[in-house]
């Protein structure tokens, strides 16, 4: 019954139940950047519970922010947004039909990903030392009032966002994969723009979250 | 589109008959079989939360506490409300009768993602599996709402409850982004916005607020589990946090969630007044519109569920005059279904039964809806039974109710038969009746004062529960007897035509029950999907002329 229902004129990557390629292009991606939106809402409930506990401990904000360690933070900055170039380099030489290179440039976007990981870990480690643990367990003495708070929420939005570059790195290697092996090409190449938009996204997030933890006064 | 008309002689088999064995079912990707795999399950589950609600009715039915004891009765209203709005309520419409008539209604032989539509269901399954888990460990006891801080301090499988309902969110939210991508990438040709079955609008609308707000709820029912895990104190008063945050952040979803339960019913309203007054739609923009409305103004009205927690009363003031703004949208629908049966020929057959009582019992639910939303009078009514007729009126009467309505119009092209068309509209008077018996004391004892959620009370509410009582005996048995007959009738019933409702739109133009691909043609759209007044063709399937 097949045959009825499948232009035969398709690439055979095109699934049986869309009518051409744009249109399952165009599907893919809608898709994608939908699943982005509520990845932002989901974002936001932190992102909300931080601007409610700043109103109400303004001074606590202030001085945990300066617990942070700025350059290790800008450090991580500067990863990301160059991985997020990587990935726009690979996707790039992908369209290009330069397969080879556009696999160099995403295992070189993984990388940076584990450069950021291994900086946060270091971070992290160096906070525990402290004894600057989430909420009831903070004995780090260093920060005014509910300092405990404040790191509930460092904790949980970095690692939160630490689990995204995790995830990330295990799709854009699976990306990898297909790319070299052939499944994802220049012409249907709407999984790696897709990935790169999610990669995006994981870098946008942290746009946010340096600033608002790190920096702001 | 492949031009040759080879093998449309031989029938192909339904979709039901297309393979065997139960792989092929549970690992099917066919949008008709994970709907009917998920009629199964949230029929299992209203059946699971039906017993619990039997059981409070049974412990209210004298004012002492007598069958159970009071933890015991925390659990069965707790299980009742967890169990019927995430596993029933809130993926019934969109993923049952959604799943199985969207792709149909558009001419498509699926939705954008099939895979993803099948995972939908598996992460469903999944996350019902750690609810279930929670119930049979017991002593998971903190309402519907998990509010703080008992439950981010009380003992007991809390966290598997609330793991559960953040993995039910993601089938939620997946399905959504299924839907919208279906309904804005696959519509075939000449079905423009505005020739879109209004079920579809209700879809799109309900889609869209379960992407939007179903991951506020996920970040916090995470965050109450990071609480109670490690206690990051964000929600605990003696670290600094502050328990009314997370009512605001419940809200923010559960609210709106509210309107996932009921735009669907919406939609199927709109389809059902059409088809069985045999009438063109009345206000048709203005009923596609209004549900976009609803969607919008409804996540923005949360705070009224927080007029007593001590939220500033400013707020208090705009989001009461939000709740009363909302009616707006909703009457210009109800008022465009009665105008649509004004002068049409009016059918009675169970799908029409059904959007009578969905008229009267959502007019009674609404309205108090209203009630509930003025400030002063909210004061006085807050946590009483009052509050749990509304929302009963609404989420059964409104949502649940419309949706059996539903199965009862679509049932003949999910499984090619009819059930016995007497019996029930007997049986949907009967659902009526008990049902107002069960849930209108409720409004009078609970304006009289009588808290919800407790499972003792003053003996002068007795008389009035023992009625609530005996109604919901009389709803639970008339919901049986409903499955029974449509079990019934699903096997042995006699065999539905195409379109045995004589109606326009596109999923009663293909075999009953349809085809493993839906259509053996493209269909092509030349009109509306209700037009009964000749004026235009209607919605037809052509043969494509070769396109491409």
């Amino acid at each position: 019954m097949g045959a009825t229902h499948h232009a035969t004129d398709q690439p055979e990557w095109v699934a049986s139940f869309f009518e051409s390629a744009e249109q399952q292009r165009s599907a893919a991606s809608m898709g994608m950047w939908l699943f982005l939106a509520q990845e932002i809402l989901f974002f936001s409930g932190l992102f909300m519970a931080y601007i409610a506990y700043r109103f109400l401990y303004p001074g606590t904000w202030l001085s945990g922010a300066e617990v942070l360690n700025k350059w290790m933070g800008a450090a991580n900055t500067v990863v990301l947004l160059t991985s997020s170039l990587t990935m726009v380099l690979a996707i790039r030489d992908l369209q290009l039909n330069k397969t080879a290179s556009s696999v160099r440039w995403i295992w070189a976007t993984v990388g940076l990903a584990g450069v950021f990981l291994v900086v946060k870990a270091f971070e992290y480690a160096h906070k525990f030392h402290m004894g600057i643990f989430p909420g009831g367990h903070y004995e780090g003495g260093a920060v005014e009032g509910m300092a405990g708070i404040f790191f509930g929420i460092y904790y949980t939005a970095t690692g939160l966002h630490a689990l995204h570059v995790i995830i990330g790195m295990g799709l854009l290697g699976w990306l990898a994969v297909k790319v070299k092996n052939g499944s994802v090409t220049g012409e249907n190449d709407v999984l790696a723009e897709n990935l790169g938009l999610y990669w995006h996204l994981v870098d946008l997030v942290w746009i946010f979250l340096f600033p608002m933890l790190y920096l702001v006064k | 589109m492949s031009t040759e008309t080879e093998a449309v002689d031989a029938p192909e088999p339904s979709y039901l008959a297309a393979t065997r064995g139960w792989k092929s079912w549970l690992f099917s990707v066919d949008h008709k079989r994970i709907a009917i795999m998920y009629l199964v399950a949230t029929t299992l589950f209203m059946i699971a939360g039906g017993v619990m609600a039997g059981l409070v009715r049974i412990e209210l039915f004298t004012a002492a506490g007598d069958l159970l004891d009071a933890d015991q009765y925390n659990r069965a209203f707790t299980l009742h409300g967890s169990i019927m709005v995430f596993l029933v309520i809130i993926p019934a419409a969109p993923a049952v009768l959604g799943n199985f008539v969207l792709p149909l209604m558009l001419g498509a032989r699926d939705v954008a993602f099939p895979k993803l539509n099948l995972a939908s269901f598996h992460i469903y399954m999944a996350g019902a599996a750690l609810l279930l888990v929670a119930m049979v460990l017991g002593s998971f006891d903190t309402g519907w709402t998990f509010y703080t801080p008992y439950s981010s301090t009380t003992v007991g499988p809390v966290a598997w409850a609330l793991t559960g309902v953040f993995i039910l969110g993601f089938s939620s939210i997946l399905t959504g982004l299924n839907f919208i991508v279906t309904i804005h990438k696959m519509r075939p040709p000449g079905m423009t916005w505005l020739r879109l079955p209004l079920m579809l609008w209700s879809i799109y609308a309900t889609s869209a607020v379960q992407i939007l707000a179903t991951p506020v709820l996920a970040i916090t029912v995470l965050l109450l589990v990071i609480e109670r895990a490690v206690g990051i104190g964000i929600f605990d008063p003696t670290l600094g946090g502050d328990p009314v945050l997370f009512q605001h952040f419940f809200w923010f979803y559960s609210h709106p969630a509210v309107y996932i339960m009921i735009l669907p019913a919406f939609g199927i309203v709109s389809e059902m007044v059409a088809v069985h007054s045999q009438r063109s739609i009345f206000g048709y923009k203005g009923i596609a519109g209004s549900s976009l409305a609803i969607a919008i103004v409804g996540s923005l009205v949360w705070g009224h569920h927080m007029f007593t927690s001590g939220q500033s009363i400013y707020s208090s003031v705009l989001f009461s005059f939000l709740t009363f703004f909302i009616a707006v949208p909703t009457a210009i629908k109800v008022f465009s279904w009665v105008a649509t049966m004004y002068k049409g020929r009016i059918q009675f057959t169970p799908p029409m039964m059904y959007v009578f009582s969905f008229l009267a019992l959502f007019m009674i639910g609404g309205l108090t809806g209203v009630v509930l939303g003025a400030l002063s009078i909210d004061v006085h009514l807050h946590d009483t039974y009052y509050v749990v007729a509304h929302f009963h009126y609404v989420m059964m009467g409104g949502a649940i109710l419309t949706y059996i309505g539903g199965l009862h119009h679509w049932w003949p092209k999910m499984f090619g038969r009819m059930y016995p068309m007497r019996l029930a509209n007997i049986t949907s008077a009967l659902v009526f009746i008990s049902f107002n018996l069960t849930f209108l004391p409720m409004f009078v004892v609970g304006s009289r004062g009588m808290p919800r959620r407790y499972y003792e009370y003053l003996a002068s509410f007795e008389s009035l529960n023992q009625i609530a009582t005996v109604g919901a005996i009389c709803l639970g048995v008339s919901l049986f007897v409903t499955l029974g007959y449509l079990i019934y009738g699903a096997i042995w019933g006699e065999p539905a035509s195409e379109n045995p409702w004589n109606a326009k739109s596109l999923e009663w133009q293909t075999a009953s029950p349809p085809i493993e691909h839906n259509f053996h043609y493209q269909p092509v759209v030349t009109g509306t999907p209700y037009d009964y007044d000749g004026a235009e063709p209607g919605q037809k399937v052509k043969v494509a002329e070769a396109s491409k």
